[in-house]
């Protein structure tokens, strides 16, 4: 019975893999070496696990108790004992040093690429590239509010061309390397977009980074991957990528934080004129009103 | 191995005397508050067991809530985030870290050394008690304003604290003193063991001649004494932060529109704090785990442990490994990349000692002379879900590896795997195992083995297929998926055969319990030693054993714990206090 019980899971476990639909989202960056690493460990891996069901499988079969038999008395095999340590250190180092390499081409970020922020907040997204001057400009959790909700510093020099996007989607051409930095103005958030393998938590206090170059237009979600509150799963939005003319037209149309700041005066002004006029109306009517 | 130490012969048999304790004088000091090891142990298994009922049930709501979202009027956002939070503690410190070192330690390091009793009664008695009372405040934070938090079992600051999250409020705080009664209670319970293992044992009983459940249990005890502190000082650090308003883990923060008051700390650094500790914690609930399974084998298998000295060091080894990995579960963290090369490594290295135990396991089976009773059963399923949650281990560890499958149900998958289905089944193992010694009775086999087949193979068909969500990147922790455009219709099938087989595999549970009280009225008479097994437990003059253990005198070891199929001798079988003939036997080695 556990005979057919351990084959049953050796074999179902091999069908089912075989057979699942369900394997990794087609990716849309560089990252691919990523996803050979995980084949490369998933048949290391896998060999070993069937291996040793079907052995204790066997050991279950061949060495059932019968009456009158007794076991081997035999503590140690101190060859065996070696020879299998050394045979697991080869396995595991052959996981371990491309998977250390790939990872030093994570950590490395090319010098030629953009940078652009994500900022998170519970629950929403935006993003902000960097204008004309190709720096963004310098910010302070303290500046936030609803006038300035980057909190850029409006005396830097490099923030004022900056291309802000809040409540839109995230738009980045096709085939150029982006350096994401990240930030989060009040808890731990994750920024993570499935066909591009990379993510990186979002920490308030402090900006985090990765990269990638996407390698396939096409428009796809952003998911928040750590949890963050009650609004956690519903913490979307999408990132399009797009060959370069279609995105400098996108770029073009989008407000910079000069333009924010302009409007933001504008409005204020307005307002204190309205305010203004209403005190002189008021004045008038309570002198019309003696 | 079997060797006997010539020096052991010639001392007399070993009087540690019967004390007044040992004879209790009212109910009350015999069955509530005792001090008798074995009761104790009882009374944490039986706590921790139904506190783990708790985390059973609210896993059926969760699972229900993501075979059939929007189908479950009860199950809100706010509530699915509670669940699984206080599912995830309760099941890794409540249930599994209380059972194996206050449930088993209690009851088998005094047997299995030798010992009469723990060497501070009262202060193990006191250890249940404060369990208790952690167990209690618990409980209460389902009963405050705004509930129990909701901050996923990790409690993440700045989340933990702040008004998005549920129970940000006293659910938190309610958490972590809770957390802090709980460390205080084991610590004094695991000075205990390790005192017990290091000065109580008997004549004979060498370091290298106690049985690997001893050393699971006393290496795991360790681990926890070195690793709990860490997640106190969290804890209480947190708890400042929330009630005074301090700033070690608040940086400068601005939520929902409004600047906070704190400034300056870390959010990463309660996360260093909380999985220095929470890596051991896995081992805490491991270690026990191998030794456990280690003796099950052996005796079942009626054959030695394969490479006994190979398995005392790997159990060491990983231990003190399991300090200097602890950051692989922070690689998307945002700490400085460059410590993924070491903690990749350091994780990867882990690998080889816990293979070797794998294969030793597997290599006791080897030319052994199997009997497939139950608790043979349950060890053989644990080494197949072990081991496949220890390669996807090999997975996350990787780290390049874990950035597209962290936080994902890959990850899921993987710790239900190794540290939930994996020692779980060695409890029950274990549970078919000594029933008969803690009742003289054995567990009635047929609602056994219905048991065994259903929790093994429904176990393994919930938790395979969640890898592969995983792949295509359904994220952990959510409590609906909404739209997407890269989960196939597919997947939500399979959400609702997950989520049919777990309710399937949570109600099998019942026969359990009911073949646990049905046993000990009308189970079969076990009588002394009914697996026929060389360890000291087993030979006890009365079975229940009494308070005080062993009879006017303790016995005396002359072997190794794994004398199964000597050659020569009368049984398949020598137990661990049984003298040596004075020549053959020597011979025979
Ligand atoms: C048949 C039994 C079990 C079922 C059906 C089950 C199911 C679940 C589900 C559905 C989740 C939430 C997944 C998510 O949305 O992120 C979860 C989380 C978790 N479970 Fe289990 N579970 C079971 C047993 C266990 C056991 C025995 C352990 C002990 C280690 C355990 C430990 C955890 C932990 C630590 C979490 C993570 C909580 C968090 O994300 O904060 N579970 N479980
Ligand atoms: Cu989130
Ligand atoms: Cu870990």
């Amino acid at each position: 019975m556990i005979v057919v019980g351990l084959v049953l899971v050796a074999v179902g476990t091999v069908l089912f893999h075989l057979l699942s639909p369900w394997w990794w989202t087609p990716i849309a960056s560089n990252w691919g070496y990523i996803d050979d690493t995980i084949v490369l460990t998933f048949w290391i891996t896998g060999t070993v696990f069937i291996a040793v069901i079907l052995f204790m499988a066997y050991c279950a079969l061949r060495y059932k108790h019968r009456a009158g038999v007794r076991s081997e008395y035999r503590p140690e095999n101190k060859n065996l004992e070696w020879w299998l340590t050394i045979v697991t250190t080869v396995g595991v180092a052959g996981m371990l040093i491309p998977g250390l390499f790939v990872w030093n081409q994570f950590v490395t970020v090319p010098a030629e690429a953009t940078e652009i922020e994500v900022m998170a907040k519970q629950w929403s997204w935006s993003f902000r590239k960097p204008g004309k001057d190709g720096k963004l400009g310098t910010t302070n959790v303290r500046l936030v509010n609803a006038d300035n909700p980057f909190g850029i510093d409006p005396k830097d020099p490099n923030g004022q061309d900056d291309v802000l996007v809040d409540g839109d989607n995230l738009h980045l051409p096709l085939n150029k390397p982006i350096k994401v930095l990240l930030r989060s103005l009040d808890v731990l958030h994750d920024f993570y977009v499935p066909q591009f393998r990379a993510k990186m938590d979002m920490v308030p206090g402090a900006v985090t980074y990765f990269w990638f170059t996407p390698t396939r237009t096409g428009t796809f979600d952003i998911l928040c991957f750590e949890l963050c509150g009650v609004g956690h799963h519903a913490m979307r939005s999408q990132v399009v990528v797009e060959a370069q003319t279609a995105y400098d037209n996108w770029l073009n149309q989008q407000m910079t934080f000069k333009k924010a700041l302009a409007a933001v005066e504008k409005r204020a002004a307005e307002n204190k004129q309205l305010a203004s006029r209403k005190a002189a109306a008021d004045i008038v009517a309570t002198i019309a009103a003696d | 191995m079997a060797e006997v130490g010539a020096e052991i012969e010639r001392i007399g048999p070993a009087e540690v005397e019967d004390v007044e304790l040992y004879h209790a004088k009212s109910w009350i000091t015999k069955y509530v508050f005792s001090q008798d090891a074995k009761v104790i142990a009882i009374q944490y298994s039986a706590t921790a067991i139904a506190i783990g009922m708790v985390a059973l049930v609210l896993s059926w709501l969760m699972r229900l809530q993501l075979g059939f979202p929007e189908s479950f009027d009860f199950i809100e956002a706010q509530d699915y985030y509670q669940f699984i939070t206080m599912h995830g503690m309760i099941m890794v410190v409540y249930l599994l870290t209380a059972l194996f070192l206050g449930g088993f330690g209690n009851y088998l390091i005094p047997l299995m050394v030798g010992a009469r009793d723990m060497v501070f009664p009262y202060v193990n008695m006191l250890s249940y008690w404060i369990y208790l009372l952690a167990v209690l405040v618990l409980v209460a934070s389902f009963f405050v304003p705004g509930g129990p938090t909701g901050a996923g079992w990790t409690l993440y600051p700045p989340q933990a604290i702040l008004t998005g999250t549920p129970g940000a409020g006293a659910g938190i705080v309610l958490m972590l003193v809770s957390l802090a009664l709980f460390i205080i209670g084991f610590t004094m319970g695991g000075l205990n063991y390790v005192t017990t293992v290091l000065q109580a044992r008997t004549r004979g009983m060498t370091l290298m001649r106690m049985p690997l459940t001893v050393w699971g249990i006393f290496t795991a005890t360790v681990l926890a004494l070195l690793a709990f502190p860490a997640l106190f000082v969290g804890a209480v650090m947190m708890t400042l932060d929330s009630v005074l308003g301090t700033s070690f883990f608040m940086p400068t923060i601005v939520s929902q529109g409004e600047l906070l008051k704190h400034d300056g700390g870390s959010p990463i650094l309660f996360q260093h704090l909380f999985w220095f500790f929470g890596h051991p914690e896995v081992y805490i609930v491991a270690l026990p785990a191998f030794g456990i399974v280690s003796d099950l084998i052996s005796v079942h298998a009626r054959r030695h442990i394969f490479g006994y000295r190979m398995m005392v060091w790997a159990i060491v080894i990983i231990g003190a490994l399991s300090f200097v990995v602890w950051a692989h579960h922070m690689y998307v963290s945002g700490m400085n990349p460059y410590f993924g090369f070491f903690f990749a490594t350091t994780t990867l290295i882990i690998a080889v000692p816990t293979a070797i135990k794998v294969y030793n396991w597997t290599l006791t089976l080897w030319r052994a002379n199997i009997n497939f009773t139950l608790p043979m059963l349950f060890a053989l399923a644990f080494i197949v879900t072990f081991v496949n949650g220890g390669i996807t281990g090999l997975f996350l560890g990787n780290v390049v590896v874990d950035v597209p499958l962290s936080d994902t149900m890959f990850v899921v998958a993987h710790f239900h795997m190794v540290m939930g289905v994996a020692p779980i089944l060695v409890i029950f193992g274990a549970i078919y195992h000594w029933y008969p010694l803690m009742t003289g009775r054995m567990l009635n086999e047929a609602m056994g083995q219905f048991h065994f087949w259903v929790t093994f193979l429904g176990a393994y068909m919930i938790f395979l297929p969640i890898h592969y969500l995983g792949f295509l990147g359904v994220p952990r922790r959510y409590f609906e998926m909404g739209t997407t455009s890269f989960i196939p219709e597919s997947a939500h099938t399979l959400n609702e055969f997950i989520t049919v087989v777990a309710l399937i595999v949570g109600v099998a549970q019942l026969v359990f319990f009911y073949n646990v009280v049905w046993s000990m009225i009308k189970g079969k008479k076990a009588g002394h030693n009914p697996w026929k097994a060389t360890t000291l437990e087993w030979q006890t003059e009365e079975v229940p054993p009494g308070h005080g253990n062993f009879g006017r005198e303790l016995p005396v070891v002359y072997r190794w714990a794994y004398d199964y199929g000597v050659p020569g001798a009368e049984d398949d079988f020598v137990p661990q206090n049984h003298p040596p003939k004075r020549a053959p036997a020597r011979a025979a080695e």
